[in-house]
């Protein structure tokens, strides 16, 4: 694996990683742009503004953009986060700089207003999709509670209302406002060549004005801590996400972070999954770390019979108390790094996987790690790294969301944080 | 040039296939084993599913928290569900684990544990799982159809029902375990930087006094097929369709797998840019060729909201009864390149070929070179497909609707 990387004169940032033994190759154009970055007049801009760049550009229209990219049998698609927006394909090597094209090209879209109202329907269906799948619905409540008023907590998606109410205007402002080349970065992986595929992309992308994109709001927070019961009496389970705070994207505790969330929530072999799972309380229980640009959060949640609720949430506490008060055990600790090891390798044999973290690496930290370099990261943590996450981050300070059949509940009384225990150190 | 797949049959039946990847550090490990949802007795619907979840609680000396700790600590991801025809344990891991692994799975697969005192929590996640369903339209609508158009038990849910649940016993489970679990119909087949030679050796010695079972017989009832509705008070409506094709073994599948790719291959064909592009009418919307080995169908899927519905409905059956007009070349020169591209990117994962060289072996007893694959795409023409959407143009739609509106379709 080779890394490259190269500032355009316009503020764009361009790398690569080549990796000659790949099948394929894929390229990605990584905005630093989401739903944090909206204002309230625009909810649900940045999500419908990526599905509008695949409606065309002065060269080409909507049916054209998808032909081009299925001419070269493209695994193509983009998704939008809380404060990411990411545009990407996968082909045979042959076809990486036809691909870089098209998405160039996409990437300064005409947003015509016959396709913008064509396309909020296609939204609005999305909407009701999610609507009608609690498991979803539960997450985007969560985020919403914990978060308050924290932009991180508005909705990726907005609402059936905003984006009836959203105009073409206002989506032309918040594009010429955050796809600001030095807001973007154009990421490739995989089997191609660096030089080429650079002077390609930087023809390609020359035009495009300089600017500054700024994101305001950026700070942590450790959550409402409130507790929120949303009763949906036409679904069977209850799910409930409970949500704490964690270190940042730039943290070098993110690593730590990552081991503790799989001791607490893998699907296999992890506190929650003996706990929960092995015994049939729930039927799915999970815990994972979301990093964010100056916040992080780890999410926690579960689905069961609803008559169980109230006792699942009191396990899950005692569950948190625990690792808290005694810590982990090593034999824990090298359990989740074999996990994460093996799946390192496993992802970092795909291009696409590659791309991800590549450009998300690089989008949070500025820095290319290697698989390699990855795996060794994540072979150095130890027991006294979890040991400074669990001091540092009010890992019961929980923000809990459910929904489901039930109509009332209580949440069970939230311990006070232990005094954190040493004695575990080795 | 180097052999790069191998095959063995045992004299038990036991069959094991092998695909060497040079380039990659990871290896995959995959077991079928015959007993699939299709061998659960009437009354037990569920049971190898249950099956499926019981044999990872302990195996061999190791008890159910030993086993899931000795295999976390060699990094193995690994899952294991009833389908269809088997039950399968898929497993995960980087090339220098792979030995390990087998001998985990050989004790799984031959000497598990079974724990009693298990049976009922397993028995409380599968009724969960199967309660879980209601919560989720698109799977509930999918399940139904499936019920509806292929003949039972091939169109039978794994989960089972809530009725079934209650009378699997440790004992059915253990006796389940005993009939189905046998080495001929077993398939191990592994993927990754291997070394056939002492694969092989490893296997002979776990599997090789596995002692061989007459095959079962199986009797098909076709399914109701028609028109039906399950009402329920939701935004969107779900759209589940079904219709007869070829399967795998086929002359003309690689025609079917062209007719489904103009429906619904990438973003430029017919479904996506008449029911979403050019209308507006779904978020998602996809056709998709299912298999099994006696028969096939194509399975269409569109979720809408309900004053959409219809129009999604009546648009859908007007482009697969299209196909028959004609062709472009364009739209096949496109498809084709699709299907190449994703056939040889399927060699960056140990995970997809460990699967690709099994359903090869069990649908057509051989293992298929990639140029061969290569070819029969490469055969595939405006005329092939044509003529095979002719010869099998649905006379009949199985169709389920789910939502607050019942849809109308006139023949």
């Amino acid at each position: 694996m080779i890394f490259h990387q190269q500032q355009c004169p316009n503020g764009l940032t361009i790398i690569g990683e080549v990796i000659p033994e790949a099948r394929s190759a894929a390229v990605g154009f990584f905005v630093r742009t989401g739903s944090r970055d909206e204002t309230i007049e625009e909810s649900g801009v940045s999500h419908f503004l990526e599905h509008m760049m695949f409606k065309g550009s002065k060269k080409r229209d909507a049916a054209q953009v998808n032909k081009d990219f299925d001419k070269i049998g493209a695994n193509y698609n983009a998704f939008t986060s809380e404060e990411n927006t990411v545009y990407y394909a996968s082909t045979l090597p042959e076809y990486h700089l036809a691909a870089t094209e098209i998405l160039a090209d996409i990437l300064r879209p005409s947003l015509r207003s016959a396709d913008f109202e064509m396309e909020k329907k296609v939204i609005i269906e999305e909407i009701g999709m999610y609507e009608d799948n609690p498991g979803w619905m539960v997450f985007d409540h969560a985020r919403k509670l914990f978060f308050a008023d924290h932009p991180l907590g508005n909705s990726v998606l907005g609402s059936n209302q905003s984006i009836m109410d959203l105009k073409r205007d206002q989506m032309v402002d918040y594009f010429q406002r955050r796809y600001i080349p030095s807001n973007i970065t154009l990421v490739a992986s995989g089997n191609f060549e660096w030089n080429k595929f650079l002077k390609n992309a930087e023809k390609l992308t020359t035009n495009w004005k300089h600017g500054i994109a700024r994101r305001d709001h950026i700070r942590q927070t450790s959550g409402s801590g409130e507790f929120k019961l949303l009763e949906k009496k036409t679904t069977t389970q209850q799910n409930v996400v409970m949500i704490c705070p964690g270190p940042p994207a730039a943290s070098p505790l993110r690593y730590a972070a990552n081991l503790f969330a799989m001791i607490l929530g893998d699907q296999s072999g992890s506190r929650l999954y003996w706990s929960l799972v092995d015994n049939g309380l729930a039927e799915s229980a999970d815990c994972s770390f979301h990093e964010y640009d100056g916040a992080g959060a780890f999410y926690t949640s579960f689905s069961c019979d609803p008559q169980k609720t109230a006792k699942n949430l009191d396990i899950v506490i005692k569950q948190i108390h625990e690792l808290i008060a005694k810590g982990i055990t090593e034999q824990e600790l090298e359990q989740a790094k074999s996990k994460v090891l093996s799946r390192i390798v496993r992802a970092g044999e795909k291009t696409m996987n590659r791309l991800q973290e590549v450009g998300m690496s690089w989008v949070y930290l500025r820095r290319y790690k290697s698989v390699d370099e990855e795996m060794q990261t994540f072979e150095k943590v130890n027991l006294r790294q979890i040991q400074q996450l669990i001091e540092r981050y009010p890992l019961l300070r929980l923000t809990t969301t459910t929904m489901g059949p039930l109509a009332k509940l209580k949440m069970p009384l939230i311990p006070k944080q232990p005094k954190v225990s040493t004695s575990q150190h080795s | 040039m180097e052999k790069k797949t191998f095959n063995h049959t045992f004299e038990n039946g036991l069959t094991l296939l092998a695909e060497h990847m040079p380039h990659v550090r990871s290896a995959t490990a995959n077991i079928i084993v015959p007993a699939g949802y299709i061998y659960d007795p009437t009354n037990m619907p569920g049971i190898s599913s249950v099956l499926s979840e019981m044999i990872l609680r302990g195996a061999g000396k190791n008890s159910s928290k030993e086993l899931s700790l000795a295999m976390d600590g060699i990094g193995l991801d690994r899952s294991c569900s009833a389908g269809t025809n088997h039950i399968r344990l898929w497993g995960a891991t980087i090339s220098r684990n792979l030995e390990k692994t087998i001998d985990f799975f050989a004790d799984i697969i031959l000497r598990p544990q079974l724990p009693k005192a298990d049976v009922e929590s397993v028995k409380m996640l599968a009724a969960q799982e199967i309660m879980a369903i209601e919560d989720d339209p698109k799977q509930k609508v999918l399940i139904a159809l499936k019920k509806n158009h292929f003949p039972s038990p091939l169109g039978n849910d794994r989960r089972g029902t809530l009725d079934g649940l209650k009378n699997i016993t440790h004992d059915a489970i253990t006796k389940f375990w005993k009939k189905h679990f046998r080495p001929n119909g077993t398939i191990i087949s592994v993927a990754g930087n291997i070394d056939w030679p002492s694969l092989k050796t490893q296997v002979e010695r776990l599997f090789g006094k596995w002692k061989e079972t007459p095959d079962p017989i199986l009797k098909l009832a076709p399914g109701k097929g028609g028109i039906s509705h399950i009402a329920k008070e939701t935004q969107q409506v779900q759209i589940g369709i079904a219709y007869p094709s070829v399967t795998y073994d086929h002359k003309d599948f690689y025609s079917a797998i062209g007719a489904v790719n103009v429906l619904s291959g990438g973003m430029s064909s017919r479904l996506f840019t008449e029911v979403r592009e050019k209308r507006g009418l779904c978020y998602s919307v996809w056709a998709t060729h299912q298999n099994f080995k006696e028969l096939a169908a194509i399975i269409c899927y569109a979720g809408t909201t309900t004053e959409m519905a219809q129009e999604t409905l009546d648009v859908i059956l007007k482009q697969i009864t299209n196909l028959t007009k004609g062709i472009k070349e364009d739209e096949v020169k496109r498809l084709k390149i699709g299907l190449k591209s994703s056939i040889l990117i399927q060699e960056e994962s140990s995970s997809a070929r460990a699967g690709s060289i099994a359903v090869d072996w069990y649908y057509l007893g051989r293992i298929r070179p990639l140029e061969e694959v290569q070819k029969s795409i490469d055969s595939i023409t405006t005329k092939s497909i044509l003529n095979h959407v002719k010869q099998f143009n649905p006379k009949e739609f199985t169709i389920v609707t789910l939502g607050s509106r019942q849809l109308k379709h006139g023949k």
